[in-house]
């Protein structure tokens, strides 16, 4: 069995557990996204016709919320706080030197896909400000000059 | 009961993890068994101390030593320092502006000892994941007694008479939203909103994580005297802690039938859900919230009907928020007149506020409703970091305001911060300095609630694009004589005609900006001058010609070439090709390049 099939499967096992339960449509799509890692198109239409709802219905909420990806993203997700705690501190000027340091804009996955650049809302490490995460690691107390070195740990890793 | 000698408290909270305090955590444990400690030493993990700029922070009592950013290869000497040998580790002790070296109770550090912690009595108290623990400090017992003592309509007047209003931020009287709910028979749901969204506030998440059971106690009394068996928390998803505390609390909760169907063996029933946010901030309005429970997009609904008639799967619903039924518990056993002995006339109680930005002590802090703006950020938060100027502080959020100095000595209250053009939100406070431009500050706002609107009523999706727009404008200084007038303008239209709490509050952050700090829009506006020197097409790099000496190191650096000078000789900026990239400034180590 491939992995991909086993991805499938995983996923037709949720659908069944949540067909015909309330919320079914949201809580599907945030186990998809466990499963694949994103929810792409044919992910959607399987949940839509497994689910007995239309495929509107699914794309609508998955575009909704802003935790869904549609697009594949980098091994490492990079979370740049764009909270108001750290804000005023100067999380921008973070952001901006990760999203110059990959040649990335925020939203996207750098050519090498290892990374993918997201500004967040409030992480509530608001003590640590500005914050930044790459997957569960946190970083706080940033400037951006701290930048380069921090992404080579991962380049490296 | 086993006994211990001593008790470890290692703060388990978001802000403490962050800074690596888990790993603190199995270091101790760790040690506690391999000097066989651990039949008399207890260690717990508890939720938020309050106190995260100091962070990771570990608590060993009957000492009640505080130690402050404790690192891993601390553990060994607080072990055997501390634990063995019964000598406090100064060194590692938190130091207030006091710079005393001697050990202080918990409560005379200058950071509590204004604080009165109602909501927050047991966090960074007990140990969350063990309802044993929060039984001991009383827990469940006000449950039991509304269940055993104490009439539907008791329990409604008790709430009522304590004068507790919603701690979400809009200030609505929790005891008459519950009297809405009652009237109405059938299937009714009670909802808890632990969406925090506002971007600079985790209190909610402070209570899930360090009290998860004060919550559900609350949600079921909720349930009992209006009428429902049903109860849904709605938590962000981005709160993993939280939820996974909720999940064991949950699941205790029923195994000890405090949860489930004849609870303290009488005909209430009771049960709580768990659903996940997915990241969008109007889910925290209480429409869009059902909507989001309910499996669909999170927009809001027209009201009426309101929720206490038609919410949750078209049912009778009402919605409190985290903090505010934290309070109920207290409310049921100490009484109204108690609760109402704490704050104001009109805003009772207390209210929990997560202090951050530019200020000393950032962290969660308590304090009992009508302490001063003043009191909150120099007292408590010991004031602006590095000597700089306090400029104002914003409160409410994405819905609020920015409050300039002159207003330092307001009462806090639900109706002083309207009066004072901000709002009381669900209690962020970001303390700004004279380095914060409030054009920007008002536009990071705008910028937030355009990303977040979502798109239902043309008021909010289009009316705050277009303030934006404005602001993105002026400050690239590109400002308008008028535009300071259609920001005003189109402010009033949006509060006026859009469907939810977000769009009509939305443009709040500008209107407030406009009013107390009008002279920073018209140093944008028409002498293309940022006077904090954010905004970057309105600011220069400087050399300082005095401090300059010529090392060559910001000239080296500068990724486009525009500095020249000869070595030993003060250089200068070609202010037509700078990039503004702060490169320069960065590199200098003498203090001579500067934003003007």
């Amino acid at each position: 069995m491939s992995i991909s099939q086993d991805k499938y499967d995983r996923l037709d096992e949720v659908i069944a557990a949540n067909k015909g339960q309330s919320g079914a449509v949201m809580r599907t799509l945030q186990a998809a996204q466990d499963i694949f890692g994103h929810v792409p198109k044919d992910v959607q239409i399987r949940i839509a016709e497994g689910l007995g709802t239309t495929l509107s219905d699914v794309y609508g909420v998955a575009t909704f919320y802003s935790q869904f990806a549609l697009e594949p993203r980098g091994e490492y997700i990079i979370g740049v706080c764009l909270g108001t705690a750290c804000y005023v501190k100067g999380s921008k000027n973070v952001l901006e030197r990760v999203c110059k340091e990959l040649d990335t804009p925020v939203g996207k996955t750098s050519k090498d896909g290892l990374f993918t650049i997201r500004d967040t809302r409030c992480l509530g490490a608001c003590g640590l400000a500005p914050v930044m995460m790459i997957n569960d690691d946190v970083y706080g107390r940033l400037t951006p000059a701290q930048i380069p070195a921090i992404l080579d740990k991962y380049r490296k890793a | 009961m086993e006994l211990f000698r001593s008790t470890i408290l290692v703060c388990g909270g978001t802000g403490c993890s962050s800074s690596g305090s888990m790993k603190l955590y199995e270091r101790f444990e760790e040690l506690l068994a391999s000097n066989g400690l651990d039949k008399e030493v207890k260690l717990v993990r508890t939720g938020c101390f309050g106190l995260c700029a100091a962070g990771p922070v570990v608590i060993i009592y009957p000492e009640g030593a505080f130690y402050s950013h404790v690192k891993l290869e601390d553990i060994d000497e607080i072990v055997s320092e501390h634990l063995i040998k019964g000598r406090v580790v100064t060194r590692l002790l938190y130091k207030d502006e006091a710079k005393s070296q001697e050990l202080k109770p918990l409560d005379e550090i200058n950071f509590y000892q204004k604080q009165k912690r109602v909501v927050l009595r047991n966090c960074g108290v007990i140990d969350p994941e063990n309802i044993d623990e929060y039984i001991a400090f009383d827990g469940y017992k006000a449950l039991a007694k509304v269940l055993t003592e104490m009439t539907r309509e008791q329990v409604q007047q008790e709430i009522l008479a304590s004068g507790l209003r919603g701690r979400g931020g809009a200030g609505f009287p929790t005891g008459l939203k519950w009297k809405f709910a009652m009237g109405s028979t059938g299937k009714k749901y009670v909802c808890c909103n632990a969406d925090e969204g506002d971007p600079g506030a985790f209190m909610d998440r402070s209570v899930l994580e360090g009290d998860p059971h004060a919550v559900l106690e609350a949600m079921a009394i909720a349930g009992y005297c209006i009428g429902s068996d049903e109860g849904y928390i709605y938590v962000r998803a981005e709160y993993p802690i939280a939820v996974k505390r909720l999940e064991i609390a949950i699941a205790q909760a029923r195994e000890y039938g405090l949860l489930g169907e004849h609870i303290f063996g009488t005909d209430f029933n009771f049960d709580i859900h768990i659903r996940l946010g997915a990241g969008a901030f109007v889910c925290g309005e209480e429409t869009a919230l059902m909507n989001s429970i309910e499996g669909k997009r999170g927009e809001p609904r027209p009201r009426p009907p309101f929720p206490a008639v038609k919410g949750l799967f078209q049912k009778p619903s009402i919605l409190n928020n985290v903090e505010t039924y934290a309070n109920i518990a207290q409310i049921i056993l100490k009484g109204a007149d108690w609760f109402k002995s704490m704050g104001t006339e009109k805003s009772t109680g207390t209210k929990i506020f997560a202090l951050g930005g530019k200020i000393n002590n950032s962290g969660l802090v308590e304090i009992p409703m009508g302490t001063t703006l003043r009191e909150i950020i120099y007292d408590i938060g010991g004031g602006c970091p590095n000597g700089k100027a306090f400029k104002a502080v914003q409160t409410g959020g994405p819905s609020g305001g920015c409050l300039p100095a002159s207003m330092l000595d307001t009462p806090i209250d639900y109706d002083n911060l309207i009066a004072a053009g901000s709002m009381m939100g669900s209690g962020g406070m970001i303390v700004m300095d004279e380095d914060n431009c409030m054009v920007d500050i008002a536009r990071f706002f705008l910028d937030f609630t355009v990303d977040e609107s979502c798109g239902k009523c043309t008021p909010c999706r289009v009316g705050t694009r277009r303030m934006l727009d404005i602001l993105n404008r002026i400050c690239d200084g590109k400002g308008e004589d008028g535009d300071i007038e259609r920001l005003e303008d189109l402010a009033q239209s949006i509060k006026a005609s859009a469907l939810c709490g977000l769009g009509q509050t939305a443009p709040n952050p500008v209107l407030s900006t406009i009013k107390q700090f009008r002279n920073e829009y018209e140093a944008h506006i028409y002498e293309k001058r940022c006077p904090a020197g954010v905004c970057k097409n309105l600011m220069r790099y400087v050399i300082d010609p005095e401090k300059c000496k010529g090392c060559t190191l910001c000239a080296r650096n500068c990724p486009v070439g525009c500095i020249s000078g000869t070595v030993k000789q003060p250089h200068t900026i070609d202010q037509s090709k700078c990039i503004k990239c702060g490169t320069c400034m960065e590199k200098c180590k003498f203090g001579a390049i500067s934003k003007k």
